[in-house]
């Protein structure tokens, strides 16, 4: 391909495939969008260290069969209880001398398993909810912000703590309880989105053309909102998690011998002085994972803005 | 030209390295401005707006300016930094842009935000401020200064706002005033007044002024002398009232192109670009003058 | 073909009533165009924009093709006018390809053959297949221009409505889009209605031009009365100087 005098140093293969500005089909376009979102991200140090701690998460998270012993995580040996750290036990042992390192990594299943269930919940209900409100304002939007004000008005974690009281324990419960609560600034941002595109030019184009409310929303909406739904997911991740820890903590999200994170610091309490590492150690974990979702948030955020600048 | 220039451009060069491989978005830009109304015409992607950040100091990274020589009166510009820059605006070059309401601080009264720039550059009290901050509103012709000093930004109609710009730019008295597009927000008959009001200013402080504009006859019955960019490059450099006798085909083309009321043609005659216009020009076009 | 009779639209209420339109009525027999020039504030968007039917609460009648139209329109009258909007830039879904933007008016009236449609759309305004899958982003002012005009004749409308077509355009790009639309109108037989400040621009494409001026219809002239100065109304003077150019004697220069 010869540059022109205006460019200089034009790349090949099949970067240029991606890169190319006349693409031959719907796929190529959209793959060529999504990969030039792909290098403005890599360019953010701290988005990339964010996205390799997820990552690493979620392989922990598929792997933790091959990366730890299963054995080690759930069968309780007495006589090795609070080990130091050592060779064997690169984090020690619990007070039921269960592998620490091991509770960890399939903790990261847990951990997954929460934020994945809470977020597919949240980002469909905000939408439902904030997306009507926004495009069809009157009384709809009165109705729906009511009963979103209404969740808003309690504390995330009071409330959560008060439906998983009322549900019973349990890893389900405490998804339902997380996702009851974390909705609604979805909603609103949703909302907010909307109200601020719904007199675009190409709204009332697609209105002049005939097209339904309906088609409108999902079509031409949507997509819009999308972006700054899963930024402030990714964003609020770390809100999660910590909530699904303060429930386990309490005793009432994931129930023994569950290696939940949260529930892991809750028993590491009593042994905190000399024993430090049973509570830090997973604690550590759920420091180490919300700071990835932030970062990870922020550079998507970043990519988000300069696209849109 | 017996008088030094008030700034003088040598081969200017501003690039943006991207993905795509690095982009030349002005180059070889070559000019001298003195006591006179410099009109810059192009169309988008010409690099004309870019030119005039560029000598504002107002390239953000990842773009690169580079130049023989840029200087504004003795400084180098070339051998500013942010700091440096930051002293030189308002004082000595000013920039008025084409929606003040990008420009002015929404929470603060417009006549506040004149006296502010006042002690900024003087360092005067606030009365001494706020009589200079009038005065000026004065000199753009507004007939109630006192009310319009308590007015805000978004109480303000686009031609009041920007004679509110130009009060404000002026008031540290600078030698050069950059317009980028400021009339291309505005109804023709306010256009008419604002451009009077700038040519009042610079005609009795004596400044230069650049006219950044897209309006090929706009600049031609505003501005002394006009330059023709495309693509990065000055195409043209002619007097105003000399249009007709231009040289390069795309200026004539650009001509040509222009619907005209009263000579209805069929079919407008289409620009046709040709690649060779692209290439770097050997010679700067318009060194020495 | 278009024939509007006493259009008045009003926005707020009490202190912040604002008269947009003020009985304005105006008549184009098929196959003509009509300009509306005026300054911002004038109502000549918002007169287009109740002829599209985009002004849901405008007061008055507006016929097209004798069909009297409804406040609430109907799918299927939508096929009869449609328009081109001001800005390149906001009227194409920044996330659709140029393909889904043409599909989108096929899939909505359900008139199948879309592959076809959608090539020949393409063709006549100007594009190629290396266009058909490209962004918003990634297309110049005058294409994506292009696109919107193939958009609006995909439905194959009688009348054509356009807001500013060309305000935001380059004037080499303006020059290529005003000889697309004035070959599409001879091709087509459209009618169109056509708001502009610019009055060479309306004069290029217009035969009759109406001023407006504060949501009033002040004089109804032609291009020719124009270019002669043969108008009446004073306002219609002090624009057509104001096109001028600059000229520092007529200027009242005081605010």
């Amino acid at each position: 391909m010869s540059g022109s005098p205006l460019r200089t140093g034009a790349p090949s293969g099949w970067r240029f495939w991606l890169l190319d500005p006349a693409p031959a089909s719907r796929g190529q376009a959209r793959l060529g969008r999504w990969y030039r979102a792909w290098l403005a991200f890599r360019r953010n140090g701290l988005a990339m260290t964010g996205l390799i701690i997820v990552a690493a998460l979620v392989l922990a998270a598929i792997f933790a069969p091959i990366l730890a012993d299963h054995e080690l995580a759930f069968h309780q040996v007495l006589e090795e209880r609070l080990q130091d750290l050592s060779w064997l036990h690169p984090f020690g042992t619990d007070e039921l001398g269960r592998d620490i390192y091991a509770r960890v990594i399939f903790g990261s299943r847990v951990t997954l398993t929460i934020v994945g269930l809470v977020s597919i919940i949240v980002v469909p209900v905000g939408l439902a909810i904030g997306l009507p409100s926004g495009y069809f304002g009157g009384w709809i939007d009165a109705v729906l912000m009511r009963i979103t004000d209404i969740f808003l008005a309690f504390p995330r974690l009071v409330l959560a703590l008060a439906f998983a009281a009322s549900l019973g324990p349990g890893i389900e419960n405490a998804v339902i309880a997380i996702s009851l609560t974390a909705w609604p600034p979805y909603a609103r941002l949703a909302r907010a989105e909307t109200i601020t595109r719904r007199n675009a030019e190409f709204i009332e184009a697609a209105q002049l053309q005939g097209a339904s409310s309906l088609r409108i929303l999902f079509t031409q909406i949507v997509p819009l909102c999308l972006p700054s739904v899963i930024i402030r997911l990714t964003l609020d991740m770390s809100g999660i998690i910590l909530t699904a820890a303060g429930l386990g903590f309490l005793g009432l999200g994931a129930q023994p011998p569950m290696p939940e994170w949260g529930a892991m610091v809750s028993t590491g309490r009593q042994f905190l002085i000399d024993q430090w590492w049973v509570a830090t150690i997973p604690g550590t974990a759920i420091f180490i994972v919300s700071l990835g979702f932030n970062l990870l948030g922020d550079g998507l955020r970043d990519v988000a803005d300069s696209r849109s600048a | 030209m017996t008088e030094a220039p008030l700034l003088s451009v040598r081969n200017l060069r501003v690039v943006y390295p991207g993905d795509d491989g690095d982009f030349r978005a002005v180059r070889n830009v070559t000019f001298n401005l003195g006591r006179e109304r410099l009109g810059i015409v192009g169309e988008s992607g010409s690099g004309k707006s870019t030119t005039g950040r560029a000598i504002m100091g107002l390239i953000a990274k990842p773009g690169r300016v580079e130049a023989d020589q840029l200087r504004l009166g003795d400084t180098d510009l070339m051998k500013l930094d942010e700091k440096g820059f930051r002293k030189l605006r308002g004082k000595r070059i000013a920039m008025v842009l084409q929606d003040p309401k990008f420009s002015l601080d929404p929470v603060m009264s417009v006549g506040k935000q004149i006296a502010e720039t006042h002690r900024q550059h003087f360092g005067s009290d606030a009365k001494t401020a706020r009589k200079a901050a009038l005065e000026m509103l004065e000199s753009v012709h507004i007939r109630d200064p006192e009310r319009v000093y308590n007015q805000y930004p978004h109480q303000v109609s686009g031609g009041m706002g920007q004679r509110i710009m130009i009060a404000m730019m002026l008031i540290a008295g600078p030698d050069v005033l950059i317009a980028d597009e400021p009339t291309s927000a505005l109804d023709v008959s306010v256009q008419s007044q604002v451009l009077a009001i700038m040519d009042e200013m610079v005609r009795s402080r004596g400044m230069g002024l650049i006219l950044i504009s897209h309006n090929l006859h706009l600049v031609s019955t505003f501005c002394d002398r006009i330059l023709v960019m495309y693509a990065g490059q000055i195409v043209e450099i002619c007097d105003a009232g000399k249009l007709n006798e231009a040289q390069h085909p795309y200026t004539k083309g650009l001509l040509a192109a222009l619907p005209e009321l009263g000579h209805r043609r069929n079919e407008l005659p289409q620009l046709q670009r040709d690649p060779t216009w692209l290439v770097d020009l050997p010679a700067a076009v318009g060194a020495d003058t | 073909m278009i024939r509007v009779e006493n259009v008045s639209v009003t926005y707020g209420h009490g202190a912040s009533l604002v008269r947009a339109a003020r009985n304005v009525s105006l008549h184009i027999p098929e196959g003509d165009a009509l300009g509306l020039v005026g300054e911002s504030g004038s109502g000549k968007s918002t007169v287009m924009r109740a002829v599209a039917g985009l002004i849901p609460h405008a007061e008055g009648r507006i016929f097209i093709n004798g069909q009297e139209m409804p406040n609430k329109r109907p799918r299927e009258t939508r096929k009869i006018a449609q328009m081109v909007f001001q800005d390149p830039y906001g009227s194409l879904h920044p996330n659709q390809t140029v393909d889904q933007t043409l599909a989108a008016p096929i899939a909505i009236h359900g008139l199948g053959n879309a592959e076809q449609r959608i090539i020949t759309g393409l063709t006549e305004v100007g594009l190629g297949r290396e266009h058909r899958f490209r962004y918003p982003h990634q297309l110049s002012g005058g294409q994506r221009q292009r696109v919107a005009i193939a958009r609006a004749l995909i439905l194959e409308p009688k009348v054509l409505l356009l807001d500013e077509p060309t305000s935001a355009l380059d004037v080499s790009v303006q020059a290529e889009i005003l000889n697309l639309l004035t070959r599409l109108r001879r091709e087509r037989g459209l009618t169109m209605l056509m708001v502009s400040h610019d009055l060479a621009v309306i004069a290029h494409i217009c035969d009759r031009i109406g001023v407006m001026s504060r949501g009033e219809l002040l004089e109804m002239t032609t291009a020719t009365a124009m270019a002669d100065g043969a108008v009446t109304h004073p306002y219609s003077q002090q624009l057509l100087r104001a096109n001028r150019g600059f000229d520092p004697s007529s200027i009242d220069i005081d605010a």
